[in-house]
């Protein structure tokens, strides 16, 4: 394998001095450079970041004050406002459209896209993607269906408002509800898309990584950023394509009269045509990608939090390979445990035994991985930048939110709270919040090495990490109370229901908890804005970390390595390693040792 | 030969000056500003933020008990709902021990081993012991809770035909609630969205036998301690057929046929005088007064005062009105219960309507 890296790699070496010739267009917008199409993923993903948050911000005032007139209500909502006060349709749409933006625009591909196009060519050592054209056409579709998704906010009769996991036949029925006409049918056209986006990226992530490695990068000496890329790029190419074929189906059955998830529906007044379709089918559908999705979303960010938290602790991760075989445990897992999101469905109740069962293993490789992170930052010398705060902030929540996993991925208890806040509790923290601390750790991390050298702010960063983590809590720790009180998630207001009102003062407190945590964002928006043209130079290195990518070029050329590509020797952890006499580090003086080094006299060689 | 050493000292003055300049450039160029690096003393203030947050954290859940800890579910009204909470307290306990414990090491961690210049990390990469610890334990845990889990799920979905069980239909349709008695024969007649017109909302077949008896109602009652099928057919779109006091949900889905079954343990009456309700209902009413006296200022009539009853809400959206989707239970004596349902008219009266009408 790795000749024939090499002989490709010098081709490339060889023909890289004639086209540096760029124009904008090649360079900024049809861009085939890894390093370009990422930072184009991560500007995206913010900016559809934007409309997510402040769309929550939205529904979550209404919740706080239920049908109250709000000028910024008739600025963002304008029809759907009359007055100031929010429309119960729009309300629909709103807690819809947040789930899908945050799910797949933000945390798949503005997290996964972002890093694994920036990550895998630099730590494994190559030049580019395999397919560079690929990767540009990845983005592009991706760019498309966002366009698309933002388009349907504006259609005459409101975007898609059936619920993120848009179940038939409320999503079929335009008669149904009013989302589910034009504005459905463009959001699953953008999912469509997408899909192809996420399947070119996904191909284009495992090709590189099994075949481009640099001499000595064995796959046991890869970075573990780069074993939760390569994952989850399986995951998604086993899981999505499920997906478009129920996206797929549920096109036919609105627009072409099919039955497959239709069946004996009265509606405005008449008998539909349908018979015999199923909507559990396409729980079942939605839930094999829907399921695997949440590990596409937090097996990135595992890696992110791994890497900064051995690199800012000055300590090799603890349990390498055990961490490698947790993800491999909980990718493997997760495509075999959908069945939980569907207790209560109608299914027979014999597979949600199963399900229980597969579920709660997974706890097993989620502990392993907590608990090995625990001990990473023990007896460490820990360096708080920004990055590690968010990383173990990570963990924080990561485990908050995977130990309420336990209550609902048991069926019998899943029957109480199915459906309720409880389950918003849960997955914000586990999956939503987990996954935006792993993105915004990475981004701090890796900033010098998307914008040439520039760092972040890091005071502005302090103030962003922890106004935001204690308003993450502050948001979802009291959100388990509303849900064990029995709150049904998506009501437009409680008022109709005297017993909930009781629940109002807290409500009241996690809104504003919301705001303030929405409105310190606006603190990292400028930090990462500001950074990227008046940034603080810092060194090449500045993290003093061990692999690849900081030996590359700080300024950003195509090919990434000015010389050769450089070999490695050693795994990516050698932080804080003493020589053999234990007089002093390996290298005197510097804690850590990067990949390229060669094994030193003095050292003792470990198993990687 | 004084002037050719003049000129030389001059020359390489000035050499030495270029040089100087040079190497004070090249210093200039070279050097990096690391202030955007973590010092030592801000890995000092942000180690002391993280024992902060740790308090934060467990300040967070002691208030979010004391002040918000009266407004969960009261006791259950079913008999298999004491089984659930019983799981849930177990969960619970063991949740919040390990979450205490594991936020106790993370941010304590995060405190004591805060960087310094000149610290040593220890090299400390792997432990076969420890994680097979940390594997084994989780797995003991797990597969105590999987199985107590378990038993008790399969015990709340199988139901048996040897209990007797009271058969009743729940019927959701946008955005409301029926139940459907099968009276007498304890037999629901058949029935299908096709065959409903006028007065015959749910579509009952008029021509089966089983059907006549039945009876069609918008609040549901419910005999106390007697088993009770629920059968649920949907009109139109998803929805589901939660009963949070009777730890009781289950989908209603078009085209099909779901069911979930209880016994319910405690009369409306009787719950109304549990202690926890009562609390809660006196602090809703003060509430509800509150809310009202402002909306007396605003000239608005005010809300009425509260009382306890159970509740059939929708939980799976299900449209616009998704959030007003409810059905009042109520749970009484067999003998209530019976004089209620023979108040009620029985469906061949509806059927003789229907065809009056033709």
């Amino acid at each position: 394998m790795s000749a024939h890296t090499e002989e490709l790699a010098v081709d490339h070496h060889d023909d890289h001095g004639h086209h540096h010739k760029q124009t904008f267009i090649t360079k900024y917008i049809f861009s085939t450079d890894h390093k370009m199409i990422s930072r184009q993923y991560l500007i995206t993903g913010i900016f559809m970041g934007i409309i997510g948050i402040l769309m929550s911000v939205l529904f979550r005032m209404q919740i706080a004050w239920p049908e109250e007139p709000f000028t910024i209500f008739e600025i963002f909502l304008g029809k759907w406002a009359e007055g100031g006060v929010m429309d119960p349709s729009v309300y629909l749409a709103l807690v819809t459209i947040h789930g899908t933006i945050m799910v797949f625009f933000v945390l798949t591909a503005g997290l996964s896209g972002t890093f694994s196009n920036l990550l895998i060519p630099l730590q494994i050592g190559a030049r580019d993607m395999a397919s560079g054209f690929l990767n540009m056409v990845s983005y592009w579709l991706f760019f498309i269906s966002s366009v698309i998704m933002v388009f349907s906010l504006f259609v005459e009769a409101g975007p898609a408002s059936a619920g993120w996991t848009v179940y038939p036949p409320l999503s079929a029925l335009p008669q149904a509800i009013p989302g589910s006409g034009t504005g459905m049918t463009l959001w699953l056209v953008s999912l469509a898309i997408f899909i192809a986006s996420s399947l070119l990226g996904s191909l284009n992530y495992i090709v590189t990584t099994l075949n481009l490695r640099t001499k000595g990068m064995s796959m046991t000496r890869l970075p573990l950023t780069i074993w939760a890329f390569f994952v989850t790029a399986i995951i998604g190419v086993v899981s999505f394509p499920v997906l478009l074929s129920a996206a797929l189906m549920l096109i036919m059955d609105r627009s072409f009269g099919t039955s497959f998830f239709l069946s004996d529906i009265y509606i405005a007044g008449e008998v539909l045509h349908n018979q015999g379709g199923s909507p559990v089918l396409f729980e079942h559908l939605f839930w094999f990608l829907g399921h695997p999705e949440v590990y596409i979303v937090i097996l990135p960010a595992m890696g992110i939090v791994s890497e900064v938290m051995a690199t800012n602790s000055r300590k090799p991760i603890f349990g390498y390979r055990a961490m490698i075989a947790s993800i491999l445990a909980i990718a493997f897992l997760s495509t075999i445990v959908w069945g939980h999101h569907m207790f209560v469905s109608g299914m027979n109740p014999f597979l949600g035994s199963v399900f229980t069962f597969t579920t709660l293993l997974i706890a097993i490789p989620s502990a392993v991985k907590a608990f090995n992170w625990i001990t990473t930052i023990w007896k460490g010398n820990l360096q708080m930048n920004p990055a590690m705060l968010f990383s173990i902030a990570f963990v924080s929540t990561f485990i908050t939110g995977g130990l309420t996993g336990i209550i609902l991925g048991d069926s019998a208890l899943d029957i109480n709270v199915h459906d309720t806040y409880f389950v918003i509790a849960h997955f914000h923290l586990v999956m939503g919040i987990s996954a935006v601390y792993g993105l915004l750790a990475g981004v701090y991390h890796w900033f010098p090495k998307m914008f040439e050298g520039r760092l972040m702010n890091k005071n502005l960063g302090y103030v962003h990490f922890w106004v935001t983590a204690i308003g993450a809590y502050g948001i979802f720790f009291p959100m388990h109370f509303v849900g064990m009180a029995g709150l049904p998630r998506r009501y437009y207001t409680n008022t109709n229901f005297p017993y909930f009102d009781d629940l109002a003062d807290i409500n009241l407190v996690i809104t504003i908890f919301a705001i303030i945590t929405a409105s310190v964002q606006v603190v990292f928006l400028y930090n990462f804005f500001h950074s990227i043209f008046y940034g603080k130079i810092g060194p090449k290195n500045p993290w003093r970390s061990t692999t690849l990518e900081w030996t590359a070029e700080m300024k950003h050329i195509h090919g990434n390595w000015d010389g050769p590509i450089p070999h490695v020797h050693r795994w990516a952890y050698d932080y804080s390693k003493l020589n053999k006499d234990e007089t002093d580090y390996v290298i005197p003086g510097q804690d850590y040792v990067p990949q390229h080094i060669p094994l030193k006299d003095n050292e003792e060689e470990m198993n990687h | 030969m004084t002037a050719f050493l003049v000129v030389l000292v001059i020359i390489l003055f000035g050499v030495a000056v270029w040089q100087m300049t040079k190497i004070f450039e090249m210093s200039k160029t070279k050097q990096t500003d690391t202030g955007d690096i973590a010092s030592d003393k801000d890995n000092k203030v942000n180690g002391y933020l993280m024992v902060m947050f740790l308090v934060f954290l467990y300040v967070l859940a002691i208030v979010c008990f004391w002040k918000w800890g009266d407004v969960l579910l009261p006791k259950a009204g079913s008999e298999h709902g004491s089984q659930i909470d019983n799981l849930m307290l177990i969960s619970m306990i063991l949740i919040f021990f390990v979450g205490i414990v594991t936020h106790w090491l993370l941010l304590t961690f995060a405190f004591k081993y805060k960087g310094e210049k000149g610290k040593k990390a220890i090299f400390y990469a792997d432990n076969d012991k420890l994680e097979f610890i940390w594997t084994i334990i989780p797995v003991i845990v797990l597969a105590g809770l999987i199985i107590y889990g378990l038993f008790t799920w399969t015990d709340i979905m199988n139901v048996s035909e040897e209990d007797d069980p009271l058969v009743v239909e729940l019927y959701a349709y946008q955005f409301d609630w029926r139940a459907r008695y099968s009276g007498e024969d304890n037999t629901l007649g058949e029935a299908n969205v096709r065959l409903i017109e006028g007065v015959n909302q749910l579509g009952v077949d008029a021509s089966d036998p089983n059907a006549q008896d039945d009876i069609v109602v918008n609040e549901l009652h419910l005999p106390v301690g007697r088993k009770v099928l629920f059968k649920m057919r949907s009109q139109d779109v998803l929805h589901s057929a939660y009963m949070p006091h009777f730890r009781a949900q289950m989908n209603v889905v078009p085209g099909m046929i779901t069911q979930f079954s209880f016994t319910p343990t405690i009369t409306t009456e009787e719950m109304r005088m549990d202690d926890e309700v009562v609390e809660k209902v006196r602090h809703i009413n003060l509430l509800r007064r509150e809310k009202s006296k402002e909306l007396a200022a605003k000239g608005e009539s005010p809300l009425d005062s509260y009382e306890f009853d159970y509740l059939l809400l929708c939980n799976k959206i299900c449209g616009v009105n998704h959030y007003n989707m409810q059905m009042k239970i109520v749970v009484e004596s067999q003998e209530d219960y019976e004089a209620w349902l023979a108040e009620q008219p029985k469906l061949d009266e509806t059927f003789a309507k229907l065809k009056e009408n033709r």
